[in-house]
């Protein structure tokens, strides 16, 4: 509708101050893909775990460890993105409960809580038995932990984009993506075919699930409102166009092709080439879905 | 007490004196802006139409970027004006991302949200905010909503029909009217805002918080 109103009017902005560019940049693409990463590896330990008790064993430790590194690195990028960092313990001591940033911080400190003590359980007390009760704990807090984000984006009100309930869904999607992904290059050879299957399969639909909701935002979006319509324009023949279907691509469909074959050949060397596919371009898919509503001018 | 703002754009003529005034009583550092005054060029030569716009945040009765601020740095006050503690603000940008109307901005010397207050420490002192004071023509009417005999109640009677807010459909309700704006003022979807030198100055983006 506005297109036609422009072009009706002939309506041109001939002065107005500078206004403010992107916002939330590349800092906080790192934090959602570091946090897709350590809580998707909790979510495929626990399916491992349940499902091959005999065989997975081995993965207790490692994944509990890099579940730690890429929360740290999800809080460490989700602090030195404050302008006012050193006010971090703001959130803590003056919290206001209707922001999901203040519920997302004390849910992400509770998470961070239980991947410790199930570190120190396991790597200190030898207690895989206490390691797997917490596991299911961390399982439930991981959930909230990987949507509060889609929750802040929905609280974005300005950023028409990013409305519930799609965005939930593509972050459990990525933490599927992203946990089987680093799953499989860490367990490698010493997974059965039977068990890399899984993992490819899970592996594969997330990716599929993902890029089908991207392909339906972008045809069914422009009908939902003006803004999202306006927005779409920068990944259809605008200027992140290229970076759109790069991610698309390196994401999603690269990773699926790859799942494919493999299945198909009963052949599994090529998951790893899938996985480390669907990390890269997660964060990059990621970034344009952050970056694009940015660009729009909101007065 | 619900205070509220009115901008009659059929009497505004675009002399900035609002922007001006709002910039020296808040010292509102370089390359930032608490209210501003956009021109809009409507239609081709020689059936042209300058707009004036001024743009400030709005006070929604609804609003999102208090909601979304962790920290309620962003609150109420009792006369419905939303103000910030910048003491409290962690600069997360929240607000910037929830705010529909671009009303936000962090300020470049302490790192922390900044907007319009409608001049929140004057009114305290029974004065008007700065902008309403400088404007030439009384385009600006500011008061209490609340109040069926103040001017801004009066003036909404008297143009029913021709009171707008901007973007209604977010539900934010906005305690900020327009008289005579239409989409070209009020939607900034319904303008071509290019980037680079235009006729008076150069339109562009700047880093946010970043210049001093
Ligand atoms: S205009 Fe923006 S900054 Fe002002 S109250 Fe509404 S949402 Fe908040
Ligand atoms: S930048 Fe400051 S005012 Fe804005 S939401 Fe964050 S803490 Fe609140």
């Amino acid at each position: 509708m506005a297109h036609e109103i422009i072009a009706a009017t002939n309506a041109v902005v001939t002065l107005d101050v500078a206004l403010p560019g992107i916002v939330w940049g590349w800092i906080i693409t790192m934090n959602m893909w570091a946090k897709s990463i350590g809580t998707g590896i909790i979510f495929i330990a626990f399916y491992l775990l349940k499902k091959y008790p005999e065989q997975t064993g081995f993965i207790r430790l490692p994944s509990v460890v890099i579940s730690i590194i890429f929360i740290h690195m999800f809080l460490f990028f989700t602090v030195i993105d404050l302008h006012q960092m050193f006010r971090f313990w703001h959130i803590f001591f003056h919290p206001h409960m209707t922001s999901t940033i203040t519920l997302g911080a004390w849910l992400a400190a509770g998470f961070v809580g239980i991947i410790l003590t199930m570190a120190y359980f396991l790597y200190i007390k030898k207690d895989e038995a206490m390691y797997d009760k917490l596991l299911a704990y961390g399982v439930v807090l991981a959930v909230p932990v990987t949507l509060y984000t889609a929750g802040l984006m929905a609280q974005s009100t300005a950023r028409e984009l990013w409305q519930m309930p799609t965005e939930s869904i593509q972050m459990m999607l990525a933490a599927f993506l992203a946990g089987s992904a680093t799953m499989l290059l860490v367990g490698g050879n010493k997974f059965s075919d039977e068990i890399k299957k899984d993992l490819a399969l899970i592996l594969g639909f997330s990716a599929l699930t993902a890029f089908i909701m991207y392909m339906l935002e972008l045809v069914f979006g422009p009908m939902k409102a003006e803004e999202v319509a306006a927005t779409l324009e920068f990944v259809k023949g605008g200027e992140y166009t290229f970076m759109f279907w790069l991610g698309q691509i390196v994401a999603f469909l690269i990773p699926m092709v790859l799942v494919c074959k493999s299945i198909k050949d009963k052949s599994y060397y090529l998951l790893k080439i899938a996985a480390v596919s669907a990390l890269v371009g997660l964060w990059i898919t990621k970034h344009v879905w952050l970056v694009i509503p940015q660009l729009l001018n909101l007065s | 007490m619900q205070l509220g703002f009115l901008v009659d754009l059929r009497l505004c003529m675009g002399c900035k004196g609002c922007e001006i005034a709002c910039k020296v009583e808040n010292e509102v550092p370089l390359s930032t802006w608490r209210l501003r005054v956009k021109y809009v060029d409507v239609g081709s030569f020689p059936e042209t139409k300058r707009t004036f716009t001024p743009l400030r945040c709005n006070h929604c009765a609804n609003a999102p970027c208090v909601r979304i601020c962790p920290v309620s740095a962003l609150h109420y006050i009792e006369n419905g004006i939303v103000n910030i503690d910048k003491e409290r603000c962690i600069g997360c940008a929240g607000c910037i991302m929830a705010c529909p109307y671009g009303a936000i901005y962090i300020d470049p010397l302490t790192q922390t949200a900044d907007k319009c207050t409608y001049c929140a420490h004057r009114v305290a002192s029974a004065m008007m905010p700065a902008c309403v004071v400088a404007c030439p023509v009384e385009a600006n009417i500011f008061g209490d909503l609340d109040d069926p005999m103040s001017n801004i109640s009066k003036y909404i009677q008297e143009h029913q029909g021709n009171v707008q807010v901007r973007k209604a459909e977010k539900g934010t309700d906005p305690h900020h009217f327009y008289v005579g704006g239409g989409n070209v003022t009020l939607n900034p979807l319904a303008s071509l805002r290019e980037e680079g030198f235009g006729l008076f100055n150069n339109l562009t983006h700047l880093p946010v918080g970043g210049h001093h």
